[in-house]
């Protein structure tokens, strides 16, 4: 409740900041602190169990170990990304204090999709997250991609709400309790009444649209090409982990009983997703777009956990959504600081800029999921999760080669990057390099390491 | 009234929405058709939450199942943040290419 309660606060708080603050990175330090407040605020309602305002919510949300620890994670995440990106946000546009309060209003709608308990509040905190995502896209208004890419992502967003109102109007329908409480929902046994499944498909699509699971990607590397690019790094990395979250929650509350019946839809859905984002990724010349399939891709094993649904599964979105964002933040930090996208842009940088090139290996090899890193303990969690599970071991073998696959386009980077010549001199960097923003990356190479030795810094809180 | 006629109506509408956003090119249309299909589900819930009440008036208070029509209320007031927000991209794009046609949006492919 403290988070929610806190960031909605703040949201507003932010928008004043702009009126009332001449100075340009004001808002900057008051977003860093009022995150910093909320974090604290949430850990604390999760040591001491209790919220500080005590507000009858009718059991509409829910506030336990789990969820409250997703919100820590995703909090922290955004406060690397404030500390790493904070000055280019304010450099997209005149006005940086909106751009911290709809990024605030963003963290509320995420701490309502990590908690709810009935599909009212569901519906309501994706269209929370997902509405500001919408402005923040077309921030950069003289830009016609950004323009392009605010209109698809606008559309295609809306269109997949009306998709899973359907799925909600339905899964009610067929639900005789006539409750939208996600534990209420009434599913019989044997076959699955016909009006539930119908709400289930719809539901499905649309949360894939969302998450961007195959074959409904497509709007994915268009809207986060034309995104301006610190804003592309926020929502492919925080939004999407919460979208997950939530893909999960609901599917296991209210349709977890009959888990054998759809799970050869999302086996479907996680194939084609694997296949589509890596191979698509191989042939791309930007880097932007080449994390934008890759982000398609991950999305994929992300899929694992609700392919699984067991205990290591929770663990391992824990997990996934800490080590994928650093990473992805990491890499869309240094990105904003290039002039050139593509992956030529980057020949010769370790010569140029070697701290730079070193934590972009780190970032792209924990992307990839080498051993010591991250992204290695994620992806062994979720794939562990997958074979608990006892059904389909094929999908383990699957989502490994693909893991392969995956290592050729990281590495193409890591290849330019190190032993490849620039061809014009010290020009590939051309954004000033500030000492904070050395040392935050130099923070997020460690905390990928040790994320990667030492998981349970992250999972251990949940049985604590 | 039979649930299945409010179904089929309401399903319809819905299809009508979806076969919109899919072949229809004007940005302003395709928002429409979104509305549409939004408005197809308000009619189902509303219908629901009937069909649930009479089905269970023997059991309970008066006030059985009528959280479905809050639920409307809900997805009115979402639906109308969507079209503030939404209006504001299409004006941004008009007063930058003088069009509205999604035909136009193929710069980001190559």
């Amino acid at each position: 409740m403290n988070a929610i309660i806190l960031t909605a606060i703040w949201g507003v708080v932010m928008m004043f900041s702009g009126v009332f603050f001449k100075n340009k990175s004001i808002p900057k330090y008051l977003a860093i602190i009022g995150l910093l407040i909320a974090v604290i605020a949430n850990t604390a309602e999760f040591s001491i169990a209790k919220p500080i305002v005590h507000i009858n919510i009718h059991d509409m949300l829910r506030f336990e170990k789990y969820n409250l620890l997703f919100i820590d994670v995703a909090f922290l995440c955004t406060m690397v990304y404030f500390l790493l990106s904070g000055t280019e946000i304010e450099k997209v546009g005149p006005h940086a204090g909106e751009y911290f309060a709809l990024i605030f209003f963003v963290l509320c709608g995420v701490s309502i999709v990590a908690t709810f308990n009935t599909l009212l509040m569901f519906f309501i905190g994706i269209e929370i997250m997902s509405i500001p995502l919408y402005i923040l896209t077309g921030s950069e208004k003289r830009n016609l991609k950004s323009n392009e890419a605010a209109l698809k992502y606008f559309l295609m967003g809306a269109f997949s709400t009306g998709i899973m109102l359907m799925g909600i109007a339905f899964v009610y329908g067929g639900n005789p309790n006539g409750s939208f409480f996600i534990d209420k929902i009434q599913l019989g046994s044997g076959q699955m009444p016909v009006m539930i499944a119908l709400g289930l498909l719809f539901m499905l699509v649309s949360l894939s649209f969302k998450v961007s699971a195959a074959p409904f990607h497509f709007w994915t590397p268009d809207v986060y090409d034309g995104a301006p690019t610190v804003f592309t790094s926020f929502m492919s990395t925080i939004v999407k982990a919460a979208g997950f979250f939530a893909f999960i929650r609901l599917f296991e509350h209210s349709f977890g009983t009959m888990h054998d019946q759809w799970q050869k839809l999302i086996v479907i859905i996680t194939v084609s997703t694997l296949l589509i984002g890596n191979v698509t990724a191989v042939f791309q010349q930007s880097v932007k777009r080449m994390l934008a399939y890759s982000s398609i891709a991950q999305a994929g094993f992300m899929l694992l956990a609700l392919f699984a649904l067991n205990d290591k599964a929770k663990e391992g979105i824990l997990l996934y959504t800490a080590a994928y964002s650093l990473a992805t933040i990491g890499l869309f930090g240094i990105l904003t600081k290039m002039e050139d996208f593509t992956i030529d842009g980057f020949n010769g940088l370790a010569k140029q800029q070697p701290l730079l090139a070193f934590v972009a290996t780190v970032c792209l090899l924990s992307l990839t999921g080498v051993p010591l890193t991250a992204g290695f303990q994620s992806k062994f969690f979720m794939l562990m999760a997958a074979v608990d599970n006892g059904h389909q071991f094929w999908l383990v073998i699957v989502a490994v080669l693909f893991a392969a696959i995956s290592a050729y386009y990281y590495f193409r980077v890591i290849q330019a990057m190190y032993f490849k010549e620039s061809s014009q001199p010290s020009v590939t960097v051309i954004h000033s390099i500030s000492s904070q923003f050395k040392i935050m990356l130099i923070v997020i190479a460690i905390l990928i390491s040790i994320i990667g030795i030492y998981p349970e810094i992250v999972i251990g809180w949940m049985y604590r | 009234m039979d649930i299945k006629a409010y179904i089929v109506l309401s399903l319809t509408l819905f299809t009508i929405g979806i076969i919109g956003v899919l072949v229809r090119r004007n940005a302003i249309v395709i928002f429409m058709c979104v509305e549409l299909m939004l408005n197809a589900v308000n009619l189902l819930l509303v219908a629901f939450s009937k069909m649930h009440a009479i089905s269970n008036t023997a059991k309970l208070s008066p006030t059985f199942a009528s959280d479905a029509q809050i639920f409307v209320f809900f997805i009115m007031v979402v639906a109308a943040a969507e079209v503030s927000v939404g209006l504001a991209i299409i004006v941004m794009m008009y007063r930058n290419v003088h069009t509205v046609d999604v035909n136009f949006l193929n710069r980001l492919k190559n």
